[in-house]
């Protein structure tokens, strides 16, 4: 059963795209890589999973899931990391989904989020301010939001951009368990050996899709070749896309 | 002596100790809202917005006198519209968002004077540009209260989605919907408590007792709860010596408030333990973690 399945979607910002008439879908309970150079959509095609960005054209379906059943790790840099909020209550945002606007944090939650903040690492940084942690330890405390979110569908914005081996070795193996607990798993990354070595299931995204299935067949020196060469004009004046044109004529 | 200083105006006058009522519950409201305008880095939106609703409430000063309903309502109508304004122009012409909202504050300040000099009288103007605390009336006083009351209660509700919205919008967006119309009910608290802030302070410097005691605060706590809690006693002892000071010298008690208020911001700024000059230059031996 399919998790999510993508038809003919188009994202982008202001009518241009950034993902292009991307169509297929992702099986229930896999582990997915999305790569591509910067500036190729991987976090635009993110956002449109997560529901962030609405589709320009096209559907994305969630096979089943609601929005509760997703847990999204965005890329560090969207954090205003100067806000003054501990590692506790940064962490306790994970349980939105169950304690709303009023909600109560209850002894149980608490013992939750306390265990989840245990499990990557970090005893003893509850009540450090985040403006105070390393790039890594606060890869961590993303991680440790996610685990609280328990969701179904969990979408990783280049999880592992600059932390050490160490935090990624550990935080990968938190990915790999929640791949082994049936959750499906999609990951925006750089690393093409991480890829190779522990994703079963890649997308090879430029703008659009140049590749997509089992890492094996898709990750060869050819694909990686197209996705460089990507065309990145971004111009205000271009016409209407052709292939929706096409399209129409055809219906 | 001193108790004739400090205490005794506010035992012996009863417009006193109304100033010193609206004051405290100007400083419990405004002073929360304050720290996340300027955690949100809006502190200075605070104050274009400070400008910009001039016109409306000048218009239901002179339609109902200070009477703060009118007034309140007439500067929710001016500042939403003001914000709004801003906001098309800037989507739709790819001017900058601060450069629009300058450009619209200023017309829309330049508007409000020419309102209530028009209509009203130069004594209008200056209650209305610089306020006058000691002037309040026993109506007045129950607005600013049910105002700072309603303030206190809304922010409870969008206390969370705030936090949220502020430190991590996008995880915000994809578990609830609650950002923009926590965002937009803040903008909301930040007009009323302006407008709260005319009587006593006046539009020039309503927004003073918001943003000042919230930057005082960033130099004493990193979290959260305590910086709000440092800028309300901050507010209200800025509020309460600035009456003191007023009573005894004449200074207007506006200018009164705002400045003891800056007083405790350059004593922060130099003695502060989070970040104060002094501790940055004699920061003491280096702890072991």
């Amino acid at each position: 059963m399919a998790a999510l399945q993508f038809r003919n979607v188009t994202l982008g910002y202001d009518r241009h795209p950034a993902v292009h008439h991307l169509s297929g879908e992702v099986a229930s309970g896999a582990l997915v890589a999305v790569i591509g150079p910067n500036g190729a959509g991987k976090s635009t095609l993110l956002r449109g999973i997560v529901g962030i960005l609405r589709p320009l054209d096209g559907s994305i379906h969630l096979g089943g899931l609601d929005s509760r059943d997703i847990a999204y790790l965005p890329q560090s840099a969207e954090i205003d990391r100067s806000f003054p909020i501990s590692v506790f209550d940064f962490v306790s945002t994970g349980l939105w989904r169950m304690a709303g606007l009023f909600g109560g944090i209850g002894r149980s939650a608490r013992d939750k989020i306390i265990r989840a903040i245990a499990s990557v690492g970090l005893n003893g940084f509850e009540n450090r301010p985040i403006g105070t942690l390393s790039g890594g330890q606060m890869q961590r405390v993303l991680f440790a939001r996610v685990l609280l979110q328990d969701a179904r569908l969990i979408v990783l914005d280049e999880p592992f951009n600059a932390i050490d081996s160490k935090t990624t070795v550990d935080l990968l193996a938190l990915v790999k368990h929640w791949h082994g607990e049936g959750r499906t798993v999609l990951a925006a990354l750089h690393d093409m050996e991480m890829v190779r070595t522990h994703f079963s299931e890649t997308l090879v995204l430029a703008r659009g899709p140049v590749a997509w299935g089992p890492t094996s067949e898709v990750l060869t020196p050819e694909n990686l070749l197209v996705a460089m060469r990507m065309c990145e004009a971004f111009d205000d004046g271009a016409a209407a896309c052709a292939a929706d044109d096409a399209r129409a004529r055809a219906a | 002596m001193l108790f004739d200083v400090l205490i005794g105006p506010f035992t012996e006058f009863e417009f006193m100790r109304r100033a010193l009522a609206a004051v405290i519950a100007l400083a419990i409201a405004g002073a929360p809202i304050g720290v996340f305008l300027m955690l949100r880095r809006m502190s200075l939106v605070g104050d274009a917005m400070a400008h910009a609703i001039l016109p409306g409430a000048a218009v239901g000063f002179l339609l109902s006198g200070l009477n703060l309903f009118a007034m309140t309502a007439g500067g929710l109508i001016a500042g939403f519209a003001v914000a709004i304004l801003a906001g098309v122009v800037a989507r739709s012409t790819g001017l900058k968002e601060d450069a629009s909202l300058a450009t619209f504050y200023l017309a829309s300040l330049a508007l409000g004077v020419t309102i209530v000099s028009i209509k009203g009288t130069n004594i209008d103007l200056l209650h209305v540009l610089f306020g006058n605390i000691l002037a309040m009336d026993d109506q007045t006083l129950l607005v600013v209260a049910f105002n700072a009351t309603v303030t206190l209660v809304v922010l409870a509700v969008i206390y969370r989605p705030l936090v949220i919205e502020s430190v991590d919008p996008l995880f915000l967006r994809t578990v609830s919907r609650a950002g923009g119309p926590a965002h937009l009910a803040f903008l909301a608290l930040v007009v009323v408590n302006l407008v709260n802030g005319f009587q006593a302070l006046g539009t020039l410097l309503a927004v003073g007792l918001m943003i000042l005691p919230a930057g005082i605060a960033r130099f004493w706590s990193r979290d959260l709860t305590a910086m709000i809690c440092i800028a309300v006693v901050a507010a209200a002892v800025s509020g309460y010596a600035g009456l003191v000071l007023s009573f005894q010298t004449r200074v207007p008690s506006g200018p009164a408030i705002i400045l003891v208020a800056t007083v405790l911001y350059i004593v922060s700024v130099l003695f502060g333990r989070v970040g104060g000059v002094v501790r940055q230059l004699f920061p003491g031996r280096h702890l072991e973690a």
